[in-house]
């Protein structure tokens, strides 16, 4: 794994004037494995404008705040509190979490407050490394309340890694309150190495609100993972779109259930496509649960091998029949 | 150069074969390609023309026989391995891929980063002229049409000693007809190296070849220089009546010919 994250822990400056990005709390010190793991799942750069906070084993290592975004320290449970300002135009949001240390269980409960009209990229990655034999865990428990016409990315990335026999489990829980005319765009990827995850995702969406979910996700060994989203369209020109691609591999289990329900003028459209290989077993349900004769509700679901034809055609461009399978797994969750 | 000797492919109950008897596909065919020709080869429905040519590639692989190419026999040899020796295929019937970006598909067959403007050219070759095909993902959103001529830019991205094109007309329109017919052409010059064998029906495809090969009933029925062998095919007066194709034949490729010329220089008058 190429590391890019030794630029990425925000320094302290020396004085942080008024408006300016502000104050490093606490810089613990990061191993070299965080540091790998936050190249692969923070999505951040040195100039990343906005907000930053890194949390490493439980404890908080690095935050920077800006002028339009705010992260606070939860006075009654573990997480965070993120503000952005109302119209917050071009910043990011950044809360990765790495866990190195066996037998970890971490559980945080992050609220994020989008301002009106705000329009912010956010990313909430996860990487877990265990080299020892008891189980780490990490649960991320996200809240977002979007105030009207405001926009939001957000990017969930989970990684596992280490070579012990402890298992490696995420439980995020993502809810979403949308507010009339906003809009959200969520992209979670399970990138590898998670023995367990069973990821919870709720949406509210008011009027003319848009919902964009796109879940992808890859199990091999005997991993398992199951995935249980529900959205709910209460507005009148509100739209949710779920996207699920998944691969499953070797004996892993994957289960898939997600439910759009429209009590309005809406539309919802729900497309689940699996590739399944070896011994792995993935089942899909997906629900739709129309109550008002102005919703439009679609859902599609497909689970099967990877296509014959799309190997053959790639080794005729000169790759090995393995070469062409990780290439069109590749594309498959890209 | 391409030689194939007394190639026989045998299809077995539940290997493909429609009943319960082993059915011979190709019987015995013996085909010789010389390099830096255009061949084209022709024939009936299911006389053995697709099979032949996937034996070729190794997608099928055959009951007997040999294949040689380039003096290395690849009879028994893997795609990928026929392919870094230099042959390539353009499927009738081209793959989808969920995911994959047409410029991606277009780079792993050049084997280069090639830039956008590189990629481009490729899809223009085939008659897809906008930029934004590139982003396209090669799935079930492109048209079969739109899906073809990208099978054909990626054969001509990879640019192989030896490339085989499945009906490379079938599903395209009129005007991206006549651009691949000149893309051919422009091919053939180019690359006097190199090796070009299509199989079609179409008439305007085979004015373009250097030798015309008629396979029928599992065997080569008839090969040589084009002015030799296409007059015995039907388009014109001197049918060859031992040849099965030739009297079965009776679609009137020359008016098809003429109507897209037609459609071409109108459609050119209106962009003037």
């Amino acid at each position: 794994m190429e590391s890019t994250a030794n630029t990425l822990i925000p320094q302290a400056p020396a004085q942080a004037a008024p408006g300016e990005r502000d104050t490093v709390l606490k810089q613990a010190e990061l191993d070299q494995i965080s540091r790998d793991m936050l190249g692969v799942i923070a999505d951040m750069g040195e100039d990343t404008p906005g907000a930053i906070n890194i949390r490493a084993n439980g404890c908080l290592a690095a935050r920077t705040n800006s002028e339009n975004i705010r992260i606070e320290t939860k006075a009654d449970k573990p997480g965070i509190d993120i503000r952005v300002a109302p119209h917050t135009k071009g910043e990011q949001v950044h809360i990765p979490v790495v866990l190195t240390e066996t037998g970890e269980n971490d559980m945080v409960y992050n609220d994020f407050y989008i301002g009106e009209g705000a329009d912010v990229y956010i990313v909430a990655g996860c990487g877990i490394h265990n080299d020892g034999d008891c189980a780490s865990e990490h649960d991320g428990i996200h809240t977002f309340y979007l105030e009207p016409n405001s926009h939001v990315v957000y990017v969930e990335k989970h990684y596992g890694e280490g070579d012990g026999t402890g298992e490696r489990i995420l439980n995020p829980t993502t809810e979403v309150h949308m507010q009339e005319g906003s809009s959200m765009e969520m992209e979670m990827d399970q990138i590898k190495g998670v023995s367990s995850t069973v990821r919870t995702t709720r949406g509210e969406l008011a009027a003319d609100c848009r919902l964009t979910v796109v879940e992808k996700l890859m199990t091999h060994g005997d991993q398992t993972a199951e995935s249980d989203l529900d959205f709910v369209m209460d507005g009148d020109g509100s739209s949710v779109r779920v996207v699920s691609r998944s691969v499953a591999r070797d004996r892993s289990r994957q289960l898939f259930q997600p439910v759009v329900t429209g009590n309005a003028s809406c539309r919802g459209h729900v497309q689940c496509d699996a590739i399944i290989m070896d011994h792995a077993q993935v089942k899909s349900v997906p629900a739709i649960d129309a109550r008002s004769t102005e919703a439009q509700l679609v859902h599609e679901a497909a689970i099967g091998k990877i296509a014959g034809d799309a190997i053959v055609k790639l080794e005729t461009l000169g790759l090995t029949e393995e070469e062409a399978e990780e290439q069109i797994l590749e594309d498959f969750l890209s | 150069m391409l030689q194939i000797k007394d190639l026989i492919y045998t299809v077995k109950p539940g290997q493909g074969s429609y009943d319960d008897h082993d059915h011979e596909i190709i019987r015995g065919l013996d085909l010789t390609v010389e390099t830096g020709r255009l061949v084209v080869v022709t024939g009936p429905n299911g006389g053995g023309k697709s099979t032949t040519a996937k034996l070729v590639m190794g997608i099928e692989q055959p009951t007997g026989g040999t294949i040689t190419f380039d003096g290395t026999d690849v009879t028994h040899m893997p795609i990928d391995e026929r392919a870094r020796l230099g042959i390539g295929y353009g499927f009738q019937q081209p793959a989808k891929f969920q995911g994959m970006k047409v410029g991606k598909l277009i780079r792993i067959a050049s084997g280069e980063k090639l830039s956008g403007a590189a990629c481009n050219r490729f899809l223009t070759s085939v008659g897809l002229c906008s930029a934004d095909y590139l982003m396209r993902d090669v799935d079930k959103s492109l048209s079969g049409g739109e899906l073809k001529r990208i099978e054909i830019a990626t054969v001509l991205a990879r640019n192989p000693k030896l490339a085989i094109f499945d009906e490379p007309e079938a599903g395209i329109d009129l005007w991206s007809f006549e651009r691949l017919c000149e893309t051919f052409e422009e091919l053939h010059h180019k690359e006097p190296d190199h090796t070009i064998v299509i199989i079609s029906h179409q008439e305007r495809i085979m004015a373009l070849a250097d030798d015309i090969v008629v396979i029928e009933d599992g065997r080569v029925v008839r090969q040589g220089p084009r002015d030799e062998v296409y007059p015995t095919l039907g388009f014109g007066k001197n049918v060859d009546p031992s040849c099965a194709f030739t009297r079965e034949k009776n679609v009137d490729f020359g008016a098809a010919e003429a109507a897209a010329r037609a459609a071409v220089a109108a459609s050119t008058r209106n962009e003037e």
